[in-house]
């Protein structure tokens, strides 16, 4: 597919989001290794953070090839700074406890499930193989955080309350998962990504749907943080990603 | 949570774990995992025993619903077997009419 300077530039931008959401969300994950509550939902948080750092392995290498400058996914992944990472800043918010991991998840796994599920029609062949890959892994992704939803929504007391806080916590990071800008907007126009605020009636459905049967209450409409795709993120990720790049910085180009 | 299959009341249940590898194979033991209730079972049973695997369906049992032998039970369960050659098929000689009969070379 040949593309013009801006279009380029513009699929550049909108795959580090993608690879960018995925990679710092599986890192996090990742920090739940040998943490987790019970050692069949540590091995199931492992088996997620393993998956979607698979796909950010893909799209950055993606990202790199689009870009056409030689970078590498590993190049993408440990030598760019905080400023230019383009992750939503919802997946950078701690694990916290078990209902703020999941809560996180669940938000996350209903919008890539959407996201993805169009993204997989995309006009832009190697995304669309990506997609359709990375679709079957969401598809148990968001069985697993919704079936976690439910279970500690429509559980006990604690249960019930610590979901319903993390919910809150975790809502004001949902619009941005929604934001367009003039990259986007070229994009959408030539049938390469979705248009975002499409996906929203969807995504609210399927939450909608879910908490309701976990009892939890959507929040209310309130103050929506925003920054993460120009780089303005929370302080949680430069924390993240010196533990993440310190050995590729360390020793570049190590192997083992 | 749940007092079954264990005497502490913090453990979930147990739940026992089979695979199915091919279509027309039986389901076979895997090992066993805990989780709140059967759904849950076999989301914790895919992660820990199918993802290297590839089966192509996955049974979770209640341990409490398997009735087992105990060791007192193995001498009158099984060692019956042991004298008893007959109840072999092997024991038995073929006739020399029957043998030949099925290769019809004689």
């Amino acid at each position: 597919m040949n593309l013009d300077d801006t279009t380029r530039g513009a699929l550049f931008q909108y795959l580090l989001r993608l690879g960018d959401d995925k990679l710092v969300l599986g890192h996090r994950l990742s920090e739940l290794c040998a943490h987790g509550p019970i050692l069949e939902q540590d091995i199931a948080l492992t088996n997620i953070a393993l998956d979607s750092i698979g796909q950010a392995q893909a799209l950055l290498k993606l990202a790199g090839d689009v870009e056409g400058e030689g970078r590498t996914a590993d190049d993408l992944a440990y030598h760019r700074d905080e400023y230019d990472f383009r992750n939503a800043l919802l997946v950078e918010q701690p694990n916290g406890d078990f209902a703020t991991t999941l809560a996180r998840q669940f938000l996350f796994d209903v919008f890539g499930y959407h996201l993805y599920g169009e993204l997989s029609r995309s006009t832009h062949e190697p995304l669309a193989a990506i997609v359709a890959k990375a679709l079957k892994e969401i598809r148990y992704h968001v069985r697993h955080s919704g079936d976690w939803m439910l279970r500690l929504g429509d559980g006990t007391e604690e249960s019930h309350r610590r979901a319903q806080d993390a919910l809150d916590q975790m809502w004001m990071y949902t619009d941005e998962l929604f934001e367009s800008d003039e990259h986007v907007r070229r994009l959408a126009g030539q049938g390469i990504v979705p248009d975002p605020e499409a996906l929203r009636p969807a995504w609210l459905e399927t939450v909608k749907g879910l908490l309701e049967r976990a009892t939890l209450e959507i929040p209310e409409p309130g103050y929506m943080a925003t920054g993460g795709r120009t780089g303005r993120h929370t302080e949680h990720l430069g924390h993240m990603l010196a533990e993440m790049q310190i050995l590729a910085r360390s020793i570049p180009g190590a192997e083992w | 949570m749940a007092k079954e299959g264990s005497d502490r009341d913090d453990q979930w249940l147990l739940f026992e774990v089979f695979l199915q590898e091919k279509s027309g194979q039986p389901h076979q033991h895997a090992g066993s995992v805990r989780a709140p209730d059967a759904e849950m079972a076999l989301l914790n049973a895919r992660d820990v025993y199918a993802r290297r695997e590839h089966p192509i369906s996955l049974w979770v049992v209640p341990a409490t619903a398997i009735t087992a032998t105990t060791p007192g039970d193995a001498e009158p369960f099984f060692d019956p077997a042991d004298d008893k050659v007959y109840r072999h098929p092997q024991f038995y000689k073929t006739p020399r009419g029957v043998r030949f009969k099925a290769g019809e070379s004689a």
